[in-house]
């Protein structure tokens, strides 16, 4: 049934539908609206039998979350940022421990300096988590997701955690095919748990394990992973059958297939690089867009094919390693390994930053023409951060940078904005 | 010497031979049917107090809940030495996850059984002091804030015993650690305002609170069992000696335990809704000194250079327990410090 209706809603609306048994989570923006409707659904019966547990933490949550699914329930959570990063060291025992629980991740900035938007540092912290990622493009596929992400979990015994652009797709009013309760019960059997605490059949779960075996258990958990490869599309085929839609799978290609230019993105951007490069192609030009939609495991293999005609790639990101260049760069480059073919990583759309159809055509448009570097950040205010530099090197005591540039810009800016009035 | 009334106490420990109770009121260990929740051939150190103390309380738990009991571990020697792969010594469903997250683990098992209405199914989470009293504080305090049916035990053995000795908040002033070394004008750990789990528990106004030790294996025994007869958060604090974190003879455990309550640095007591409901009374009132003197932790309070001032702060710690709870009654004897640790001291 298609309803306008905000993201964050059509996720609550379609983890229900999953029937999770137990949703315990911490609030933190932009993913409150989450787990406040999921909440209602628990409180009213209208989700039942589910136990919603509120808690002190994320830590707390995500430990919740392991308890539960240990004893055999499906279990759902959410979180962001800073809460991605307080449950760290239980996101990784999760998926150590082989628990298939689904997690949204409304995709935001981690401070300092704190920041409530969008961007995907959050995601790339725990790019190694042994988690498997999955980025949505739009509401309906963030909402489509979750289906595919309990099947896929519970079927291989590996969490997986959905990614949505914080505010971006979460707080978006738009057009959603919410699934029926009869269609998500025919794609999704109930949780058959491979380890349970049982009573009856008692089991050691989170022993020490040594030299002698750590090894083999993380090959095991790789292998997983790389099961997943195989897994994803076959679940987002029988997710086309049913709902028509083409909702997951692990890259999305759009209009790759004579391009010398390939832009890489992963999530919401992805609609307003579609944009950019329909415009280019009107005036002629040989450029496509790859989505990745599942950015773990990596699908190098799918990555590598859909790029093959490209000579030049241009990563646009939302996140970077800093010291580094770009964390989704460096994937691509594995992928293309060995081909004469010339890689850009453009960081964009930092803590929240707009990323407008006409600096990412400036971007595309230097690309072209051969002169853009190997590492470019988008819209970025040279002059503001020459300033700062400035200041550091001609005293000590300079205080806080952010503050400092904050300041900095917005006292440039009105000056600006004077001398131009 | 006035004559004393015969009582069935086991001689020195004032324990009850089971040979005295009728079939009931005997312990769980007394039974060959037991469960053997921790099964023998874990790699614990002789006469650890930590794996005593969880032998008793698990088996006392299984016994109460007929067998349906699920256990959640923190990481910590308990965690290790009963795992290490292919050797597991639990013989219940048993969960590890981290060090700071037991108490919410165990939430999440219990809210799993719940949902599947298989509540005839009981969750007991358990954690050294690290994990109880330090790391996983919040995860407890939530825990018991939502009422969530778990009975939670810690084994206090005063240190982060697992990773070498060192500090917790739950070390006593003056304990040499390997982070409170016995050096400087103040040597040991620090006189701080202490950290009392059992108290910060009853705040909390949860069903049951208990403080034991593993020389009472019995009174032990009772509190679990009678903890499994309630619903919502319930905690057992109990204190169990570690002869290689403590410096003390390995066949002493149970002796160095019983001082500690003997002592009135440990009160042993219950509490419903936050409200002490009893007290275990000191028998034989001891001076802390004779306690300490069991323990190499303490060795740099007597010895070359003693510090009798030290040894008088942790008697007043003492006889603080002993009024606040009091724990002194009439069938109290009082046991005067040894003539030769006297002449130590002065
Ligand atoms: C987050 C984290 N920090 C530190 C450790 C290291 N560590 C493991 S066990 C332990 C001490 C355990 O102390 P306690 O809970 O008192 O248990 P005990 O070993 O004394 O029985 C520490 C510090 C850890 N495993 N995880
Ligand atoms: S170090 Fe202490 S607590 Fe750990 S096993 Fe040895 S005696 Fe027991
Ligand atoms: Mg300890």
């Amino acid at each position: 049934m298609l309803r306008q209706i905000e993201g964050s809603r059509a996720v609550a609306e379609t983890v229900a539908l999953c029937r999770p048994e137990v949703v315990c989570a911490y609030p933190i923006s932009p993913q409150t609206h989450i787990i406040e409707a999921v909440g209602v659904m628990v409180k009213s019966g209208r989700l039942s039998p589910c136990e919603y547990i509120n808690v002190e933490s994320e830590f707390a949550a995500m430990s919740v979350s392991i308890g539960a699914s240990a004893a055999g329930a499906r279990a759902y959570t959410a979180t962001a940022s800073q809460g991605l990063l307080f449950m760290l060291e239980a996101v990784y025992n999760a998926s150590g421990l082989g628990l298939p629980i689904v997690m949204t991740l409304a995709n935001r900035a981690i401070g300092a300096p704190i920041n409530i938007w969008n961007d995907h540092g959050d995601a790339m912290a725990a790019r190694d988590a042994g988690w498997i990622q999955l980025f949505a493009e739009t509401n309906q596929e963030a909402a489509d997701l979750h289906v595919q992400a309990f099947r896929l979990a519970e079927e291989l015994s590996v969490p997986v955690m959905v990614c949505m652009d914080g505010f971006i797709l979460t707080h978006a009013v738009e057009g959603v095919d919410l699934m029926t309760q009869e269609e998500v019960d025919s794609f999704l059997p109930p949780y058959e748990p491979r380890q349970v605490l049982d009573p009856d059949d008692p089991v050691s779960i989170g022993a020490m394990v040594g030299p002698e075996a750590f090894e083999e258990v993380r090959y095991l958990a790789h292998l997983r992973q790389l099961d997943a490869l195989a897994l994803i599309p076959t679940i987002a085929e029988s997710f086309a059958t049913l709902t028509g839609r083409d909702s997951g799978g692990l890259v999305h290609p759009y209009r790759t297939d004579d391009a010398e230019v390939i832009v890489v993105a992963l999530g919401s951007v992805l609609g307003t690089i579609k944009d950019a490069v329909d415009a280019r192609r009107a005036r002629g030009e040989r450029i496509g867009v790859l989505g990745i939609t599942t950015f773990r495991p990596f699908p190098r293999d799918g990555v590598r094919d859909a790029l093959a005609g490209a000579s030049r790639v241009v990563v646009v990101e939302k996140a970077f390693s800093v010291g580094g260049e770009g964390v989704v760069l460096t994937d691509v480059a594995m992928a293309v390994g060995g081909r004469d073919v010339t890689l850009h990583s453009v960081i964009a759309g930092l803590g929240g930053r707009p990323i407008t159809q006409r600096a990412l055509e400036s971007v595309l448009e230097r690309a072209s023409r051969g002169d853009l570097e190997r590492l470019t950040f988008l819209d970025l205010d040279e002059a503001a951060v020459s300033r700062e530099r400035s200041r550091i090197a001609a005293a000590r005591r300079t205080g806080p940078s952010a503050e400092n540039v904050l300041y900095d810009r917005a006292t440039q800016g009105s000056r600006v904005a004077q001398e131009q009035s | 010497m006035t004559k004393r009334p015969v009582r069935f106490y086991q001689v020195g420990s004032f324990a009850v031979g089971n040979r005295l109770l009728t079939d009931d009121q005997r312990t769980v260990q007394s039974d060959p049917n037991r469960t053997n929740s921790i099964d023998s051939g874990h790699r614990a150190c002789q006469g650890c107090g930590e794996a005593l103390g969880a032998r008793y309380a698990l088996d006392a738990a299984m016994r109460a809940a007929a067998g349906r009991v699920v256990t959640v571990n923190a990481t910590g020697c308990l965690e290790v030495f009963s795992t290490p792969y292919p050797e597991t010594s639990w013989r219940v469903p048993w969960l590890h996850s981290l060090f700071g997250n037991a108490p919410a683990v165990a939430t999440g098992v219990a809210a799993a059984l719940r949902v599947k209405g298989r509540e005839d199914v009981r969750v007991v989470g358990q954690a050294g002091d690290g994990g109880t009293v330090d790391i996983g504080f919040g995860t407890l305090s939530g825990m018991f804030e939502r009422n969530d049916d778990v009975l939670f035990i810690c084994y206090d053995n005063e240190g982060y015993m697992n990773t070498g000795v060192q500090r917790s908040a739950a070390t006593p002033p003056a304990a040499r650690t390997a982070t409170t070394d016995a050096v400087g004008p103040e040597p040991g750990n620090v006189f701080g305002q202490g950290k009392d789990l059992p108290r910060i528990a009853m705040a909390h106004d949860i069903a049951y609170v208990a403080t034991a030790t593993v020389a009472d294996l019995h009174d032990l025994e009772h509190k679990v069992e009678h903890a499994m007869t309630l619903r919502g958060a319930r905690y057992i604090h109990i204190l169990v000696p570690c002869p290689l974190g403590w410096g003390s003879a390995s066949s002493d455990t149970i002796k160095v335990a019983r001082l500690a309550k003997e002592s009135g640095l440990f009160p042993v007591f219950e509490a419903e809704n936050g409200r002490v409901t009893s007290v275990s009374p000191i028998r034989r009132r001891t001076p802390v000194e004779e306690y300490l003197r069991l323990q190499r932790r303490y060795a740099h309070l007597f010895g070359a250079h003693p510090r009798p001032d030290i040894v008088t702060r942790l008697q007043e710690i003492a006889d603080e327990n002993i009024a606040r709870y009091g724990l002194v009654n009439d069938e109290t004897e009082e046991i005067p410090v040894l003539e030769e640790a006297k002449e130590m001291v002065h």
